[in-house]
């Protein structure tokens, strides 16, 4: 029978047993509710080895592509090393070979990795302070095969510690360490026709302007539009550089929304979720990416869901400011 | 009596009712009208979307007689942030209502509705922690 690894333990599987029930028989401690392979709490993910369709039943394509399954289902016919998500990460040690201000209140920020890192554009990385003792998660706003470095938008917070180390201290040539990535807001090819909604408040533009790179880098077809909204016009950027992708590909469109009072020309009035949701009264087949403000990805969740927009096909990716490492 | 009446007869709720590819449409109907109702929405605010669908799946699963593993007691710990929220009988019939609703929208005939009910009915007094 196959031998299932998690942590420091290996536990050769009996007849009909689910990785689940070896791994509590163990003693693991794995989250675990309704063991029919419904309500999703025994999440974990195979670092090797293949999990069986099965066990991937119900899932998120993105969370398929990166191996996820559901342990309590799960009877694999081969090997595996497992994890829960909670335990993901593994630490890189990077260069930064870009620092470059991007608007009023935003980094890039370019980082070499020593070895290549596995990413998705979309996805997010950890970044360290050693001194600090103290992490933060950025998301990725490079695609990998179109950029050498894996790039961040760092967003400066009132009195964030991070940031502002990032903003005023790290500079080119200085080695940080990150860890992941993590995070299932990616672009998955196989539908190029389907229609893409994107909507990003502040940094969350990040993640947002690698999915869609990404997207036309492979051949997407179908219409994609990205609202990206702000309070007043500092607050945007990479205006130019989605404006000129908006000329040169016909099926993108890029509209910059300003919430605050008398909005300069060219742009949307109102939060970037309204003008968008506005906009749009039915969402069946469209595959909706909502990066940014919690308040706004909740909100735009919900009334994407409501438009029509299948759960499965939402991506949502909220900006606590501040979210935990993945431990 | 002929083999076919007894086929329907001897199935259980959850055969007649078509299994889990009808628990899967019901769950979009459903969820769709739970989080659309002022009554009850404020429940669902703040919580990861995706996994609560995976949970109302579960709960239809168990209310279609389906296959489950639940206990009154993770009922009574499931929801015992809800109660504290005030989550009451009213919210407890709103929830009702649109399960009956969504079988009605299914076409699924009264007397399996009524079967559907009785079995989300004997969780309340678990779900609302009494």
């Amino acid at each position: 029978m196959p031998v299932v690894c998690h942590e420091s333990q290996s536990v050769e599987l009996v007849e009909g047993q689910s990785v689940l029930d070896a791994l509590l028989a163990q003693g693991g401690l794995i989250p675990y509710s309704c063991r029919g392979g419904i309500c999703q709490s025994c999440l974990m993910r195979a670092v090797e080895g293949q999990p069986p369709p099965a066990a991937q039943a119900g899932l998120r394509e993105t969370l398929r592509l990166q191996n996820y399954f559901l342990a309590c289902v799960c009877h694999p016919t081969e090997n595996l090393k497992v994890t829960l998500p909670s335990a993901e990460g593994l630490a890189v040690h990077t260069t930064v070979v870009g620092h470059r201000r991007l608007g009023d209140e935003i980094i890039e920020l370019s980082l070499m990795p020593e070895a290549p890192l596995a990413y998705r554009a979309g996805q997010f990385i950890t970044l360290f302070n050693s001194e600090a003792g103290q992490g933060r998660s950025y998301s990725l706003a490079s695609v990998p095969g179109l950029d050498a470095s894996l790039i961040l938008h760092v967003r400066r917070l009132p009195g964030g510690r991070i940031s502002g180390w990032i903003h005023e201290e790290l500079r080119v040539g200085q080695t940080v360490e990150v860890r992941g990535p993590g995070g299932d807001c990616f672009y998955v090819p196989g539908k190029p026709e389907q229609g893409l909604l994107l909507i990003g408040t502040g940094s969350g533009l990040a993640p947002l302007y690698g999915i869609l790179r990404d997207a036309l880098a492979q051949g997407h077809q179908g219409p994609i539009r990205l609202f990206h909204g702000s309070r007043d016009p500092g607050g945007l950027y990479l205006v130019n550089e989605l404006r000129e992708l908006a000329c040169r590909h016909a099926q993108f469109d890029y509209v910059p929304c300003l919430s605050g009072p008398d909005p300069a020309l060219g742009y949307a009035q109102g939060r970037a979720h309204e003008v968008a949701l506005g906009e749009f009264s039915d969402l069946k087949g469209w595959r909706v990416f909502l990066c940014g403000h919690p308040d706004m990805v909740q909100q735009a969740q919900m009334r994407a869901y409501l438009a029509g927009a299948a759960l499965q096909e939402i991506h949502a990716d909220a900006f606590h400011t501040r979210r935990e490492p993945p431990h | 009596m002929t083999d076919a009446t007894t086929a329907t007869q001897n199935a259980t709720l959850y055969e007649q009712l078509g299994g889990e590819p009808a628990v899967n449409a019901a769950v979009d109907i459903f969820y769709r009208k739970v989080i659309a109702d002022p009554r009850i929405n404020t429940f669902f605010f703040g919580v990861d979307m995706a996994q609560q669908a995976a949970k109302q799946k579960a709960f239809l699963t168990m209310a279609f007689g389906g296959p489950h593993h639940y206990t009154g007691l993770d009922m009574r710990k499931g929801h015992a942030r809800l109660v504290q929220m005030g989550l009451n009988d009213r919210h407890f019939d709103a929830v009702l209502e649109h399960l009956g609703n969504t079988l009605r929208d299914l076409k699924v005939a009264e007397p399996l509705i009524d079967q559907v009910i009785a079995i989300a009915e004997s969780t309340r007094t678990d779900v609302l922690g009494r």
